[in-house]
């Protein structure tokens, strides 16, 4: 327990300090990539020394001094580069944050998807390509070949180290939170009650968008997802069972629910409500995440509420996946019949993912179906990778 | 920094250009006209318009003589139609003005090596 608080502890400060030093060399030497790989060997080195060592008590300055060295010995042969660093002295523009251009450029659109939320990772939350390859399950090689490509692009198409201006700003930051909402999901998916050798991507993901919505105040869907993944991680402790295994949110203990939390970020949500009119995507599933969590008991929930809530979502992002879930909502404001014949049409579109055939068997089921549902389930499993749900759908298989 | 931009056209594209009156081809011509002055102080080459892709002939260095064949060298339902090259600061400038661009429906940005 001790040893994954003080691993926890290590990563919090590499992440509160690498990606400010990254945006700092960045600016400084104006070539992204030989930045990069200075503060990548900087936190390397303190992943290495500091568990022995302990935590300095300037983390940030440590970190510059081994950059700096570094630097100083890699880039020898580039007096351009040499000279800038020899001068450099700590601290580096403090007044300054150039995170936010950091994040603009590491989710650039001329970069390929996993490219951008690798590059996020390694440079504004100092993660190590080895432990992205371990949340995502890819080998490391993989990853070192998606940031090598990335940096090579930045460089060589001219992908610029700035804000970007206020008439490309909506769509920019729709790419930034569209990176930030995919490493959330992955980690939520894949997160299990051991989290001893998983790097918390969720918790990265809260990181991020808290860091977006303190450099871009104002922006309702920076909050709509900070929100969204707050509502999120408040329902942690009731997600797993004593054995590890996912609990439907049906069957969740909701007194292990943190109401402080599910408190705050409903809070946070009516503020923003409140300054703008029309909500955008996530505002509105941070909402329906807020109807689940503010509902005493499963039989309380606000369903017509949330399907309201859906078709709101629904015009803004006409989406098969977010038909399917409102499919549940069908479910409890009219019956599962009915929901069946919606969830019906959707399947060309869904056939290969394996929470249509997990919501269809339930549906299925609810309306008497068992064989048919059994059927359902039995796909879902073949589609299934990851180890909560592949144990949830197995138990079905055999319970019931 | 340099980029070409190379104009890409699909067989729908030629279709639609193909059924337009004279009247409306001339305002898709003004257009054009009209993006390539809006544009002229980073249009460092005006590149050309290139006739269309049957008349292409490639000619293949790599085997033990040069084969020459008939079409472009992939036959697609897409195929380059022109280029421009541009001078400006990054991608992003070069990417603000190829959203205006009036013409085809498809333009690759390349960086030119320096």
């Amino acid at each position: 327990m001790s040893g994954d608080h003080a691993a926890d502890e290590l990563a919090r400060v590499v992440r509160d300090h690498a990606g400010r030093l990254a945006g700092s060399l960045v600016s400084l030497l104006g070539d992204f990539s030989a930045a990069e790989d200075l503060v990548q060997d900087a936190v390397e080195t303190a992943l290495r020394r500091w568990p022995e060592e302990g935590i300095p008590d300037r983390p940030d300055a440590w970190l510059f001094t081994v950059a700096k060295r570094r630097g100083l010995d890699v880039l020898r042969r580039q007096e351009n580069y040499r000279g800038k660093l020899a001068q450099l002295q700590w601290p580096v523009r403090p007044a300054s944050d150039d995170r936010l251009r950091l994040v603009f450029t590491c989710c650039h659109p001329a970069l390929p998807r996993e490219a951008q939320v690798a590059l996020t990772l390694r440079v504004v939350c100092g993660l190590t390509t080895a432990q992205i390859a371990a949340a995502f399950l890819v080998p490391e090689k993989t990853v070192a070949q998606r940031i090598t490509r990335a940096k090579r692009k930045i460089a060589a198409a001219g992908i610029p180290y700035r804000i970007p201006r206020d008439d490309e700003l909506p769509e920019r930051l729709g790419e930034v939170l569209t990176v930030i909402y995919l490493l959330f999901n992955e980690g939520y998916l894949s997160s299990t009650a051991d989290r001893a050798h998983a790097r918390d991507l969720v918790d990265d993901a809260e990181w991020l968008t808290a860091l977006l919505a303190g450099l871009l105040p104002g922006e309702p869907e920076v909050t709509g997802l900070l929100a969204l993944i707050r509502l999120h991680r408040a329902r942690l402790a009731a997600r797993f069972d004593a054995d590890g295994r996912l609990v439907l949110l049906q069957d969740q203990d909701r007194s292990l629910w943190d109401q402080q939390a599910v408190a705050e970020a409903t809070a946070l949500l009516t503020r923003t409500a409140r300054r703008h009119r029309s909500p955008g995507p996530y505002q509105l599933q941070a909402a329906i995440a807020a109807c689940h969590c503010e509902a005493p008991t499963w039989a309380d929930t606000d369903w017509p509420q949330i399907l309201v809530l859906y078709d709101l979502l629904l015009r803004l992002q006409p989406s098969a996946v977010t038909r399917l879930h409102r499919t549940v909502a069908v479910r409890y404001v009219e019956d599962a019949r009915t929901a069946l014949a919606e969830l019906h049409g959707l399947e060309p579109a869904l056939r290969n993912y394996p929470l249509f055939h997990a919501i269809r068997g339930e549906l299925l089921r609810a309306d008497g179906r068992s064989a048919e549902a059994q059927e359902a389930d039995r796909h879902a499993l073949e589609l299934t990778t990851n180890p909560a749900q592949l144990d949830l759908l197995h138990s079905r298989l055999t319970v019931r | 920094m340099k980029y070409v931009l190379m104009f890409v056209e699909t067989e729908e594209f030629a279709k639609e250009f193909e059924a337009m009156g004279p009247a409306e081809r001339e305002l898709a011509y003004q257009r054009v006209y009209q993006w390539f002055d809006e544009h002229a102080s980073t249009i460092t080459n005006r590149g050309a318009k290139l006739q269309p892709a049957e008349t292409a002939t490639t000619v293949r260095l790599d085997g033990d003589a040069p084969l020459t064949t008939d079409g472009p060298y992939i036959e697609g339902k897409e195929v380059i139609s022109g280029f421009v090259e541009i001078d400006v600061a990054d991608l992003d400038e070069a990417l603000r003005i190829v959203k205006a661009w009036p013409g085809c429906p498809v333009v690759e940005i390349r960086p030119v090596e320096s």
